[in-house]
This record gives C-alpha cells, sequence and structure tokens, in this order.
C-alpha cells in the first residue's frame, strides 16, 4: 500500500506545532498502525531526519499508552480499538491519513503526538481508592458475598485503560466517563460504600481544578471509549455526587 | 599468588619430616601472596575416600598406598594451581574455606566448560527449620525499624508493575519514605497491566484438596527442580492473604451467582485454584495496586516520578546508596539519594526483540545492577509460551498474548496426515473441514493425564516438534490449532438442557454455545479477531509459542536482598520462585507476595542498621562519577551518528536469540551465539545511529540505551545455556533428551542455581553456585502422563 500522512510535529510544549506531509510505500495491510509508523520513523532515521515521536508501549490495548487521534477520531476509524490495535487493512491504498495529538487543554503536548496526561493520575489521587492497609489480617475474601450483576458492573466500570479517548473526542474536553468508570466501580461494591461520598466530591472536584469541561451528553465519549465503557456511569457519578452534596 | 609444592611427594622421609607440632600428619600446600604472607592448607586422603578431606588426620609411619597417593595429590596440585590463577585475576584472597569450597564446586564443574571461572557456593541465609515455620520464625526473629525512625528512610522503587506499586504502597504504609520510579507516563501503565489469565491461591474455596502445601508443591515440581524451596513455600504461605488484600482494595473478581469468588484452573495442575477477572486479571491487579499506590502519593508518602528512567546505581562504601535517573521529557540526568534500592523493573523478555512484552519492557535497572555487584541467576531459564498468535511478517514488532486459560476449553491439535497439513499451508484446505480421525490432538496423545493443560514448556515444545516435523497450519508452517468446537457444543447442550429446550438443533446448540465462550474469554477472542482478521468462534485459532516471561533474573537471599548489600530485587526481576519453567497464574502471585506481604518486613532486617545514618547527600563524588560516566555513555550514542538504526541491532539479536537460545538449544549453536552476539555488540557502538539530543524528550536514545544492555545480556544468556549441560523447565538442550523427545534432567550435577558475577565483560563472568537443598520434596522426573 501507499499512503500519504499528514502528521503534527511539534519539538515541545514552548514552540509551536505544524502538519507536515510525508509519503510512504510498502505497507502491508497486516501490519497494525504503529508498525507502519514504525516503518516510516526508521525511513526518516535512515534519511537523517529526526523520527515522529508518539507514545506506545504494550501493543495489545491494555497499556492505554497509545494515543493518536486519526483522521478526527481517537483511536482511528474502528470502534472497540485502541491505536495498537488498529490494522492498515481497514485503509485503502492511496489514502490519505491525518494523525494528531488527544488535544485538551489538561493534556500539554510534550512532543509530536506525545502528550502529558498525568492529570489522570492527578485525579485518582483524589480518591479513586479504598483506604485500607496491607496487612495481611483483612478478612477472608468470601466472608462478603457480592451479587454477580454487581461484581459484572464494578468489573466494567474497572476496565478503563486512562487513555484519555474520552477527553480527546469530547467538545468540552470533559473527562467525566474517566472519573465516573473509577466512581462507579467503588460505588458497585460494597467496600466502596465507606469512603463513597467523600470519594466523589474529591474525585469531582479535582477534575474541574485539573481544567476538564463539563459533561453535555452528547455521548461522543462512549462512542469512542476502546473499552466501551458506558455512559451510564456518568449518570451513576452524578448520583452519587447528588447523595454526597445532599 | 603461587603454589609452592613444598611436601608433595609423600614418602617416609616426608611423613616424618612433615609431623606437625600435634603430631597430625599433613600435607601442606603454601600458597604465597602478593604481599609476601603465606597461607598454609592442609589436606589428607584416606585411601578408600576418593576426596581429599582437610581435616589434618595422621598417617601411619610405613604408609604402604603412599604412590597412590601422590598421583591424587599432583592432580589436586593442578586443581589448586588453576583456582590460585583465577583468583589472581580478581584480586581476592584464598583462605583455606575457600579453596575447599572451590575444590567441590570443580569437582561439580569438571564435566562442563572448561574455561569457566567458578567461585565459592553462595548461601541463601534461609532460615533453619521445619519448612512449614520458616517465615513465621523469621518474620518473629529479625530486626525492625521502629515508626519514628522509618519515618528518616528513604527507599527507591524502579518500576510500578505488580511488584513494585505493591511494594511502595506498603513501604510507605509502613512509614517509610518511597521514590518511585517508572518510565511510562503513568504507574498504571507497567506491563503487568497486560496479564490475562489469572492469580493462584491456596484458598481451597472449590473444595478440590487444594492446599499450601499442594501450591508449593505444584510451583517447585512445574519449575523443574531448580527454584528454592523455602521461597516457594513462602510463597504459597502468603497466597490466600493476597486475595484477602486484593478483594478488601475492590478489585472486581469474577464471583459465581452464590456471590462468592470463581476459580478456574491453569496447564500443571490438577486443582481450580486461580481467580480471575475475566481475561483482565493483571490490569484490575495493578490498578488495584495503583489505587493503593495513588493514595500514598497523595499523603505526601511515595513521590512519584513517571517518565524517568534508571541509568545507574550509585553504590556507597559498598552499599547501594541512590541512583542516577534520567528524565525522559527534558532527557537532564538526576541523582536521588536513598538508603535502599529495590528494583522492580520486571523481566528481559525483549532480549527476543519479539515477545509477549511491552515494547519498553527492558533489562536495564537489573543489568545496570548487575554491573555493580548484583549477581544474575539462571538467565537462560525464559518462558516460552504455548499459546500466542502466530508471526505474521518481517516488520513485527510485538507477539500477542491469547491467555493459558484458553486450554481449558480449546483443544489443540494438527492434521494426522501431512499431506493435509499441506494442503492447509497452502490455504486449499479449512481446518473445519478435516474429519475428527484425521486430527492429532497431540497432547491429548502423549499427556493423557493432563492433555492440553500440560505446563507451558512441554506444550511450546511439543509445538514445536509437530511444527518441524511439518504439520504446521499456517503459510509459514510455525502454527498449531486452538480449537473451541468442543467446547461451544458441550456448553451449548448444557445450557439448552437448563433453558428446558427439547432436542435443540444444532444451530441453537451453537449460539447458546458461543454465547458461554463469549462470556468467558470474550475480550481475548475479540483482540485475536482484530489481529488475524478470522472469527476463532467458526475457525479454530491458529497460535504458536512466543517469548513470554523469564525465569531467570538478580540473584536475590531470602530476604530479596541482592549481593549489593542494600539493594533489593522483586517480582519478575528477581529469579527466585519459578525454578527452569513458571506455572500459569503465578506471575501475578510472586509480583504481589513480594511487594505486599515479603520485601516490606525484610528490608527492615537491612534498613535497621541504617536508622542514624540521616540523609543521603547525592554530591559525592560516587554520584558525580557515576553520573559523569553514563553523560558520557550517552555523548557516545549521540555522537556516533553511525549507518543503522537502534531497531536493526535489536531485530539482529532477536534472531540470534530465537534461533540459537530459543525453545531449543545446543552447544554448537550456543558458541556460535555467543561469537555472533560479541560481533553484533562491537557493531553496534561503532555503526548504531541515534538521532536526536540528550537534553530533549528522545525515545530513540532511550531505546539504544536498552538495546546495549540487551547485546550485554544475550552473551551471558548464551554462556549460561551452554554451561547447563541438561535440559530442565524452559531451557531444553537437545544432546540431553529421551527418545521421546522429553527432557532429561541431571540432578547429580546441575542441582544449583548459576549465579554470574560481573567481571568486566560478559564473557569474563564468573559463575557462584547456589546449592539446591530439597528437604521436604522427593525430587522425581516431571511427569505428565
Amino acid at each position: 500500500m501507499k499512503l500519504f500522512l499528514k502528521i503534527w510535529r511539534q519539538n515541545n510544549n514552548k514552540s509551536k506545532g505544524k502538519i507536515v506531509k510525508y509519503q510512504i510505500n510498502d505497507i502491508s495491510p497486516d501490519m497494525s498502525f504503529l508498525e507502519m509508523l514504525d516503518v516510516l520513523n526508521e525511513k526518516l532515521i535512515y534519511e537523517g531526519n529526526d523520527p515522529v515521536s508518539f507514545d506506545h508501549d504494550c501493543r495489545e490495548g491494555i497499556c492505554g499508552s497509545c494515543s493518536l487521534f486519526i483522521n478526527g477520531r481517537p483511536h482511528g476509524p474502528e470502534r472497540g480499538i485502541t491505536t495498537c490495535q488498529l490494522h492498515m487493512r481497514k485503509f485503502k491504498d492511496g489514502d490519505t491519513i491525518t494523525i494528531e495529538p488527544f488535544r485538551a487543554n489538561s493534556f500539554p503536548i510534550i512532543k509530536d503526538l506525545v502528550v502529558d496526561r498525568s492529570a489522570f493520575d492527578r485525579i485518582q489521587q483524589s480518591g479513586g481508592y479504598i483506604s485500607i492497609n496491607t496487612s495481611g489480617n483483612t478478612q477472608d475474601a468470601n466472608t462478603i458475598p457480592i451479587k454477580k450483576e454487581d461484581a459484572d458492573s464494578a468489573f466494567d466500570a474497572a476496565t478503563c485503560i486512562g487513555c484519555g479517548a474520552c477527553v480527546a473526542t469530547c467538545k468540552n474536553a470533559s473527562a467525566m466517563l474517566f472519573v465516573s468508570a473509577k466512581v462507579s466501580q467503588f460505588s458497585n461494591l460494597p467496600q466502596g460504600q465507606v469512603e463513597a461520598n467523600q470519594r466523589v466530591l474529591n474525585m469531582v472536584n479535582k477534575m474541574d481544578e485539573e481544567g476538564f469541561g463539563n459533561c453535555t451528553n452528547t455521548g461522543a465519549c462512549e462512542v469512542e471509549c476502546p473499552k466501551g465503557i458506558s455512559i451510564k456511569n456518568i449518570a451513576k457519578m452524578n448520583r452519587e455526587f447528588l447523595k454526597a452534596k445532599l | 599468588m603461587y603454589l609452592c609444592t613444598m611436601g608433595l611427594y609423600l614418602t617416609e622421609k616426608h611423613i616424618k619430616y612433615k609431623k606437625n607440632g600435634g603430631g597430625d600428619y599433613v600435607s601442606p600446600f603454601f600458597i604465597y601472596h602478593k604481599n609476601k604472607k603465606r597461607t598454609k592448607v592442609f589436606c589428607s586422603l584416606k585411601i578408600s575416600q576418593k576426596d581429599w578431606d582437610f581435616k589434618s588426620k595422621e598417617v601411619t609411619k610405613g604408609d604402604s598406598n603412599y604412590k597412590t597417593k601422590n598421583k591424587k595429590i599432583s592432580s589436586l596440585k593442578t586443581k589448586i594451581e588453576k583456582i590460585i590463577r583465577n583468583y589472581d585475576s580478581t584480586n581476592e584472597l584464598l583462605t583455606p574455606e575457600k579453596l575447599k569450597i572451590e575444590l567441590e564446586v570443580s569437582k561439580v564443574i569438571s564435566n562442563g566448560n572448561k574455561n569457566i571461572n567458578t567461585k565459592s557456593t553462595l548461601d541463601s541465609k534461609s532460615p533453619n527449620g521445619p519448612l512449614a515455620n520458616k517465615w513465621t520464625t523469621h518474620k518473629g526473629s529479625i530486626n525492625l525499624v521502629s515508626p519514628s525512625n522509618k519515618r528518616n528512610i528513604d527507599i527507591i522503587v524502579i518500576g510500578t508493575g505488580l511488584a513494585g506499586a505493591s511494594a511502595s504502597a506498603t513501604l510507605a504504609e509502613l512509614g517509610y519514605n518511597v521514590k518511585a520510579f517508572c518510565f511510562q507516563d503513568s504507574p498504571r501503565r507497567a506491563h503487568s497491566i497486560a496479564a490475562q489469565g489469572g492469580i493462584n491461591a491456596a484458598k481451597n474455596y472449590q473444595g478440590d484438596g487444594d492446599s499450601i502445601y499442594r501450591l508449593f508443591y505444584d510451583t517447585i515440581k512445574g519449575g523443574d527442580y531448580r527454584s528454592r524451596e523455602a521461597n516457594v513455600y513462602r510463597l504459597a504461605e502468603v497466597s490466600g492473604n493476597i486475595i484477602d488484600q486484593c478483594v478488601a482494595q475492590g478489585v472486581p473478581f469474577a464471583r459465581d451467582y452464590g456471590g462468592l469468588l470463581d476459580n478456574r484452573s491453569f496447564g500443571g495442575v490438577l486443582v481450580s485454584r486461580t481467580f480471575y477477572a475475566k481475561g483482565q486479571t493483571g490490569q484490575q491487579l495493578l490498578l488495584g495496586a495503583y489505587s493503593a499506590m495513588n493514595r500514598q502519593i497523595a499523603r505526601g508518602k511515595i513521590k512519584m516520578y513517571s517518565r524517568h528512567e534508571m541509568m545507574d546505581i550509585v553504590k556507597v562504601d559498598g552499599k547501594a546508596r541512590g541512583i542516577i535517573a534520567r528524565n525522559l521529557i527534558t532527557g537532564k540526568l538526576e541523582r536521588h539519594g536513598a538508603h535502599a534500592v529495590v528494583i522492580a523493573s520486571g523481566g528481559y523478555g525483549n532480549i527476543f526483540y519479539l515477545s509477549t512484552n511491552a515494547m519498553g519492557s527492558n533489562v536495564s535497572a537489573a543489568w545496570k545492577i548487575h554491573k555493580k555487584g548484583a549477581f544474575f541467576a539462571n538467565p537462560c531459564f525464559t518462558q516460552i509460551h504455548p499459546t500466542c498468535i502466530p508471526v505474521s511478517g518481517d516488520y513485527q514488532s510485538k507477539l500477542t498474548l491469547m491467555s493459558e486459560s484458553l486450554r481449558n476449553d480449546g483443544r489443540i491439535w494438527v492434521p494426522k496426515e501431512l499431506s493435509d497439513a499441506k494442503l492447509v499451508q497452502e490455504g486449499k484446505l479449512s481446518p473445519v473441514d478435516i474429519p475428527e480421525d484425521k486430527r492429532d490432538y497431540y497432547l491429548e496423545r502423549r499427556y493423557p493425564a493432563f492433555g492440553n493443560l500440560v505446563p507451558r514448556d512441554i506444550a511450546s515444545r511439543a509445538a514445536k516438534e509437530r511444527c518441524d516435523k511439518g504439520y504446521g497450519v499456517n503459510k509459514t508452517g510455525e502454527a498449531v490449532f486452538l480449537d473451541f468446537s468442543h467446547s461451544i457444543i458441550r456448553y451449548g447442550k448444557e445450557k439448552a438442557k437448563v433453558k428446558g429446550i427439547d432436542g435443540p438443533s444444532d444451530e441453537i446448540i451453537f449460539e447458546l454455545g458461543e454465547k458461554v465462550v463469549k462470556q468467558k474469554y470474550g475480550n481475548l477472542f475479540q483482540m485475536y479477531e482484530k489481529i488475524v482478521d478470522e472469527n476463532p468462534y467458526k475457525v479454530p485459532m491458529k497460535i504458536y509459542p512466543a517469548v513470554h516471561y523469564t525465569m531467570g533474573g538478580v540473584w536475590v537471599d531470602y530476604n530479596l536482598m541482592t549481593t549489593i548489600p542494600g539493594c533489593f530485587a522483586i517480582g519478575e526481576a528477581n529469579f527466585s520462585d519459578h525454578g527452569a519453567n513458571r506455572l500459569g497464574a503465578s506471575a501475578l502471585m510472586q509480583g504481589l507476595a513480594d511487594g505486599y506481604f515479603v520485601l516490606p518486613y525484610t528490608i527492615g532486617d537491612y534498613l535497621s542498621n541504617d536508622i542514624s545514618t540521616g540523609e543521603i547527600k547525592t554530591d559525592s563524588s560516587e554520584f558525580e562519577n557515576s553520573e559523569r560516566d553514563i553523560r558520557q555513555q550517552l555523548e557516545r550514542l549521540i555522537n556516533n551518528k553511525g549507518k543503522h538504526s537502534v531497531d536493526y541491532y535489536h531485530k539482529k539479536l532477536g534472531k540470534i536469540m530465537w534461533n540459537k537460545c530459543g525453545m531449543s538449544r545446543n552447544e554448537k549453536d550456543l558458541k556460535e551465539a555467543i561469537k555472533e552476539i560479541q560481533l553484533l555488540r562491537e557493531d553496534f557502538h561503532k555503526n548504531v545511529n541515534v538521532s536526536g539530543r540528550i537534553g530533549e524528550y528522545n525515545e530513540h536514545l532511550a531505546k539504544a540505551t536498552r538495546v546495549s544492555d540487551f547485546l550485554e545480556l544475550g552473551e551471558l544468556f548464551a554462556k549460561d545455556a551452554l554451561e547447563r549441560t541438561e535440559s530442565c523447565g524452559g531451557h531444553f538442550r537437545e544432546e540431553y533428551q529421551t527418545k521421546e523427545g522429553d527432557a532429561i534432567r541431571d540432578d547429580k550435577n546441575f542441582k544449583f542455581v548459576s549465579a554470574w558475577e560481573y567481571k568486566g565483560d560478559p564473557s569474563k563472568a564468573t559463575l557462584h553456585k547456589e546449592q539446591l537443598k530439597y528437604e521436604d520434596i522427593e525430587l522425581k522426573t516431571r511427569s505428565y502422563k
């Protein structure tokens, strides 16, 4: 396959960025999208140019590192996958592909396509945990039975990989889906009840502080979430928030 | 040093002459040292015994066997002279005790490679007493640090996977000041996140006869009797606590309809003890540990350094006192001081280039401490996982694992007839059209007791054996089928019965069965379909073994301390628990056991001597020198401006490793591998091209330093594999196999851990041995038939 690439290049967070055009040949349809970028980078290195920086690690859709905005969509045209799981067979010979970083005020660019998502970590630090020490003296795991449905829905919420696609796609750059996934995981479990009020208040507060926008229920986040985190979690978080406020 | 041959010949005259003051007979060797001091070594030999005894002994006048004795004395002399030569090169003093140990070791190694320097045996410092009490007794007797002193002690933790995150969180909870480092943009992205199948624990919730002892036994046996008994027992002992702890943290494990925790079965065991969260157990456990870390970060007890890479460890007065790290965003080198350094940086599977590891996974932290004095143990023990998606092209950057849990319900087969296999390879025959009697379910045929659930090393080799004979099922001939059709039908029938459907049609059965399978392995099937573009519910999956985990790693004692005082290694980065092969769902168990329940206590034993040290200053010459060395290394790489990219070398190294140090190894290949890696390393330093600058975000520079370390480890890896002339677990030497192709283990000569000491170059590494003692387990040939 022959492809025309338009890639966002930016040296660091102080410099101005721009779209740079590249042409690339001999791309196999079985390659993953990131492998296509590997091929481009090898080419750039051999030509004596600076390779394109992008975040990636596990390349199997679970670490949440990869974060490209491809042809106007986070993680590209397919649903339910991350960029590393996107294969070139989804494109046609001669296609032009635009590749940009995940854009949001709260995700400043580090270089090229690499952004700083540490705001997500700071939100988690504000309450995304259950305050229990490692003692080895906790009660036996089977002491509290948990309904299968509750355990399953807690699990579904907990599968969020923190990639930031929800923020990147949202016109308000809202992190509601991300935050609600954690809140919802714990609110579905008896272990999470003790600190429920404090948790939701702190996390929402931190989210606002970090400069993420508000939710206007467009539902784009749910569509683009590679893990299919449901927008119902946002409703759940809103209920939790209201409950805590009252 | 040199050996004085005086008194070497036993004649009646000499015997009289050499009679010592106490009246004992001695055959003394004098070892002269450089400082002109001499060590006198006393040896005696009973004619009935084969070996030398170093206690003094009286010899009667007129010993009639003196000729035989003289022969033995002269061979002993040769041995001692060789040992002296080895010691001379290291400038260490040879004491009679050390000499005695060296001589014992030289007996063992004499049938191995003659050029290897072998040094004294290593002591694991496992506590005495009955196995079941060791950990309790040890915990009760080690030194502790008081809460008020913990506040003044800093600990650096490298890596935030299951081991690193759990250790950081627990150490911080205990009151220590933790500095945690990861190269990823967030601690949550460490590669433990990708573990799929589950975590073992001896809870016996299923009532199928599980116990701590059984988990311990299975792990030792699965590891082919090459792991340390005391460590493995401790692991089994704390396994139950891990589940309790994780549930308390809100980890959403799978549950049954009664609301209790569900289990499944993994390879190499006959009970169901694996706890899981669909195919994302690693993710859920890591997020649990990450949340525990977050709580401590919020409290200020952990300072998190993301996008930071450890470049070197700094030793002051022989103790680990800090690290040099590189901020990957700014490219700046930073000095960090601490009272102890914990390495939790995972395994080195990426040495093969293609593996199931994440792209960034690397050996550098472990290798850097190795170069500063930490012994590296069993580097050749690598796990090749049987169920991965096969390689499809040269551009491939990584391999994707299909969880072992799939072998619960999938059956592995290849065509029985070569002609059929050929047609399948050419794409002219669909596996669905091959009738049952023309299929070879080779694992069920060869290992009827365990069938598709044999341990990983065995399943991998069996797949290779079939493919090597030409029965492979994709265009490269390197794939076998993993077939779910039987399970889909079985589950479908069960479901139809539950639903009260009478005489269900095949379609209904399939539909119902597919639903059950989807619920169990949905995300794995989806992952497979995305990559391969085939529906695994309808067409059997194609799988092939791939590098997955490394059992070898930094040598640690029972306290998980390396041979550098104050430097610890936990999780996959150390070597201790899995022997020559790891059982499925045990990596998560070990990572969390080390981090939550072992290290936080054992580290106190060391730190208790450090309570009045005060803050570690980083302006010392040690830090300065280390930083300078690293800066020079980085400058060399950047200024090299050679011909080839870093990946070019990494791929080449990977090919050598896979072809010559992979699933099966032989002497010729390994010797070639050593040479080829040496040449490749030389070429790398001459011709590598690293773009960009040091003081900026530069992914390729980071990669270059990692590959540079892999190029050194590769040689040690091959050397270790060459030395171990036996087949055990994941280490399969072609020269040592039965007619049926099963491994032949050599307990007489190789029941030890190979711990390598760095001597300036991998080729000069010195071998130390930790002899493995099995007090509670009888050594048997592993049989899964």
